[in-house]
């Protein structure tokens, strides 16, 4: 087993002017296993000290958690871009003022406080990345996949933007330009896929449903309804 | 500082893999440091430059090997201890230090509550003049600060294009070291994919960042 992040933590804290010394045994040989990990653990004994010293309260922690693992995700994304779709004035105003338009429906807030909506063409394809850390319109699209924090795409996304689309499915013509948009500052952005072909009798409801997560990061285009399902 | 977390370009990390129907937090203890994060900054003893920066310092084999929740907690456990919200002995304990004084949560749920609807902007209303305007041609500073910066090594040097100003936002590069906001103007700028990777990709490719005033020089 390794001590690297004992170790780490040692140097780190001993350094701050302290000396923690946790015992971090966790390592990922053995991650995501059936019994509570150690990391499972030492959170819930930080959050016990937390509370005790009166630092945190339990109920603001749950009203967090319940926010982003109930109510904020890529539905309210999807309801925007469906929106732009329906209502060409809106898409304007979106793509002009993103922060405007998006507070029209009723969304916004932490992590999308500044927010920029690119609009994908049949000539420009967008997507988003943030290389340096994970930044990403929480407002509008949730908390983000681990795919997206991870170091392939954070790596790759700017060097090699359309073998990263090739892996996600999605291969573009030659003669498309893409553009990438690293999110280095505090503003957080949003694609605005095409509309799919065949959705002209479809209501805002039924366009939402159709727009994914991926489509609205860039890494994907939003499918035509199924056989079926439209109107 | 020029560390692991500036991937931009890197090689050698492998595919991309995407897990379908992915919970938001896959165990619970991501969704309570999540949220012990937000609470503990109510507490305006650092800023968001702060954490980040302080994940940055990582040591680059640990910051590779975790997952990003476990980076978090590591740098969250440090910032605690810097800041003088708990010490060893207490975390070792897991309780309180005897006779220690019992806060008052600096986060309520209602607290909670606008935190999540309204965020905190990082712009700010100051008078600050632009240095730059939309279209002029702008070159990257080569600069190579041990401390914090959002200029990844990968545009240092390189030409650009302002395609748009920002307004005016706080400066990470001082914020993340309490040296104050330094409020400037953030403009996202294009730069040509081959003026990032050379001529092997195509030439109508480009990659935008957002840059303050401080990365960027008039070309």
């Amino acid at each position: 087993m390794t001590t690297n992040r004992r170790d780490f933590l040692s140097a780190a804290v001993t350094a701050a002017g302290a000396a923690l010394t946790p015992e971090l045994h966790h390592t990922h040989d053995h991650e995501h296993q059936a019994v509570p990990s150690d990391l499972a653990l030492r959170v819930k004994a930080l959050e016990s000290l937390l509370v005790e010293k009166g630092l945190v309260d339990r109920a603001a922690l749950d009203t967090l958690i319940d926010a982003y693992e109930h109510k904020i995700g890529p539905r309210n994304g999807a309801h925007v871009i469906a929106r732009a779709w329906a209502d060409s004035a809106y898409k304007q105003r979106l793509l002009t003022n993103a922060d405007a338009a998006i507070a029209e429906l009723g969304y916004g807030g932490m992590q999308g406080e500044h927010m920029v909506v690119v609009e994908n063409t049949p000539e420009v394809h967008n997507m988003i990345v943030c290389t340096l850390c994970s930044c990403y319109p929480w407002p509008v699209l949730g908390l983000p996949p681990v795919w997206y924090k991870s170091a392939p795409y954070r790596s790759r996304s700017v060097i090699d933007p359309r073998g990263v689309l090739s892996e996600f499915g999605l291969d573009l013509p030659a003669d498309v330009e893409v553009r990438v948009w690293d999110s280095t500052a505090e503003l957080r952005y949003l694609v605005l896929p095409e509309r799919p072909a065949g959705t002209a009798q479809l209501s805002e409801e039924q366009l939402a449903a159709l727009v994914t997560r991926d489509s609205m990061v860039g890494v994907a285009k939003v499918a035509p309804p199924q056989a079926g399902v439209s109107a | 500082m020029n560390g692991v977390h500036d991937m931009g370009g890197m090689h050698g990390m492998g595919p991309v893999q995407e897990q379908k129907n992915e919970p938001v937090f896959h165990e619970q203890w991501e969704g309570r440091l999540f949220a012990l994060r937000r609470a503990m900054g109510a507490w305006r003893k650092w800023n968001i430059d702060v954490t980040r920066h302080e994940v940055e310092l990582v040591p680059p084999a640990d910051y590779l090997r975790m997952s990003y929740y476990e980076r978090q907690f590591v740098a969250f456990l440090v910032l605690l201890a810097k800041r003088g919200f708990i010490t060893p002995k207490e975390l070792d304990a897991g309780k309180p230090a005897l006779g220690s004084t019992v806060a008052v949560p600096a986060l309520t749920v209602e607290k909670a509550a606008a935190l999540i609807a309204k965020g905190a902007p990082a712009s700010r209303d100051v008078p600050v003049a632009p240095r730059f305007e939309t279209g002029q041609r702008v070159r990257a500073r080569n600069i190579n600060p041990v401390g914090h910066t959002r200029l990844p090594r990968y545009a240092r040097g390189k030409l650009g294009t302002i395609d748009r100003d920002h307004g005016v936002f706080v400066f990470p590069d001082t914020n993340a070291h309490y040296l104050g906001e330094k409020p400037q103007h953030v403009y996202s700028v294009r730069f040509a994919a081959r003026e990032l990777w050379g001529q092997q990709v195509a030439q109508q490719d480009s990659v935008y960042l957002d840059m303050w005033d401080d990365y960027l020089d008039p070309a």
